[in-house]
């Protein structure tokens, strides 16, 4: 089962998709806390593509996004992704830093944006993994945030080459963060290494 | 009617005048263009990875640059192309992540486009131009008709190889 993602049954999907609403509800209230601002999500969806379906989730390689990306160790080795449109990703640094909104120029970001940008990066992940580390018990140990500014292609298949060597497909367990219902965030992905899914999954207690 | 024939991550297609080959949103990837201009049949292939050697699945050759350009001189050489005459021009390879440390996934792109050398000269391809490295990501177009390569990207310009 582990290296074959379609294998899951419906019990482990539920259960992933249960640590995602959870991980994702504490990223999404300390998102707003930061931003002072209130942030939605929507319902954690479980996919498992082809990699080159991935981009056609966050609106096609070619786009312009932001994406920050920490590599998490431990006994379920796993990555996560923070990805978004650079202008919504600028618009959350006006909001962090108590900028003027639309103040922030995509064009000519100050290291104190990027920092910025790293640091929202940062707490969403941190707070992810802690609800992910109490559900099972599992430590995890991020990496400092790497940022990437460019094509939404070119950043996955940065991140997606990792996965290349053992696998075609990646399971990804995915979020929408909206602000007050409309502007859609950014897209929160968390993808497990194939041997991590049985990891976390036996942890959970539907290993069967 | 000319189409534009889209070349996904890990996927390999043959194209001849006057469609035209692309692949959007390289980082470390490389796309790894092919061309016999005699007959005007080129060749895209998007590549992940250097080695299909250690991988647990190589089965998709169009994944790692050795057995993708194995798999492109034979696909080619089936439909009339001649090994003496393929020339390669190749884009991407880029490092999309600045990481305080030491970590593979830096590297990737400078040992894609080294394999990708290696596996030509294994052929006897000749490189005619390159356009590798850096930080940003690249859209490229390849025309069988005329063998340009059109390089694109977000903030660093466009350019023809």
């Amino acid at each position: 089962m582990t290296d074959n993602f379609n294998e899951l049954s419906s019990i482990q999907l539920d259960a992933l998709k249960e640590i995602g609403n959870i991980g994702a509800g504490n990223a999404a209230t300390a998102l707003a806390q930061m931003v002072h601002s209130k942030i939605d999500m929507d319902v954690p969806q479980v996919s498992i593509l082809p990699f080159e379906d991935v981009a056609d989730l966050i609106g096609g390689a070619e786009s312009h996004v932001v994406g920050i990306y920490l590599n998490v160790s431990g006994s379920a080795p796993l990555s996560i992704l923070f990805i978004l449109p650079i202008a919504n990703a600028c618009l959350l640094v006006d909001m962090l830093i108590g900028k003027e909104l639309y103040s922030t120029n995509p064009e000519e970001l100050s290291d104190m944006d990027i920092s910025a940008m790293m640091e929202l990066g940062n707490i969403i992940s941190a707070t992810y993994l802690n609800s992910l580390a109490m559900f099972t018990q599992l430590s995890f140990s991020p990496s400092v945030p790497a940022l990437g500014m460019d094509m939404a292609g070119a950043i996955l298949d940065a991140i997606l080459a990792q996965f290349g060597q053992v696998a075609d497909h990646v399971l990804l367990l995915e979020t929408q963060f909206k602000k007050e219902d409309v502007d859609v965030v950014g897209h929160f992905f968390l993808l497990p290494e194939p041997e991590s899914l049985s990891v976390i999954l036996s942890a959970l207690g539907v290993n069967f | 009617m000319s189409n534009i024939i889209q070349v996904g991550m890990a996927d390999m297609k043959i194209a001849r005048p006057p469609d035209k080959l692309m692949t959007a949103g390289l980082g470390s990837c490389i796309g790894i263009c092919i061309i016999d201009k005699s007959i005007k049949l080129a060749s895209l292939a998007h590549i992940m990875l250097p080695s299909s050697v250690q991988a647990k699945n190589p089965q998709n050759r169009a994944k790692f640059a050795d057995s993708a350009v194995d798999m492109v001189v034979e696909e080619m050489q089936k439909q009339g192309a001649s090994v003496s005459r393929l020339q390669a021009k190749i884009a991407g390879g880029a490092q999309m992540f600045k990481f305080s440390g030491d970590s593979d996934i830096m590297k990737i792109g400078a040992r894609n486009a080294q394999a990708v050398e290696e596996a030509l000269k294994k052929h006897n391809i000749k490189l005619l131009a390159s356009d590798t490295g850096g930080n940003h990501g690249r859209t490229i177009t390849f025309d069988p008709e005329t063998g340009d390569l059109l390089v694109r990207t977000i903030g660093h310009g466009e350019r023809v190889l």
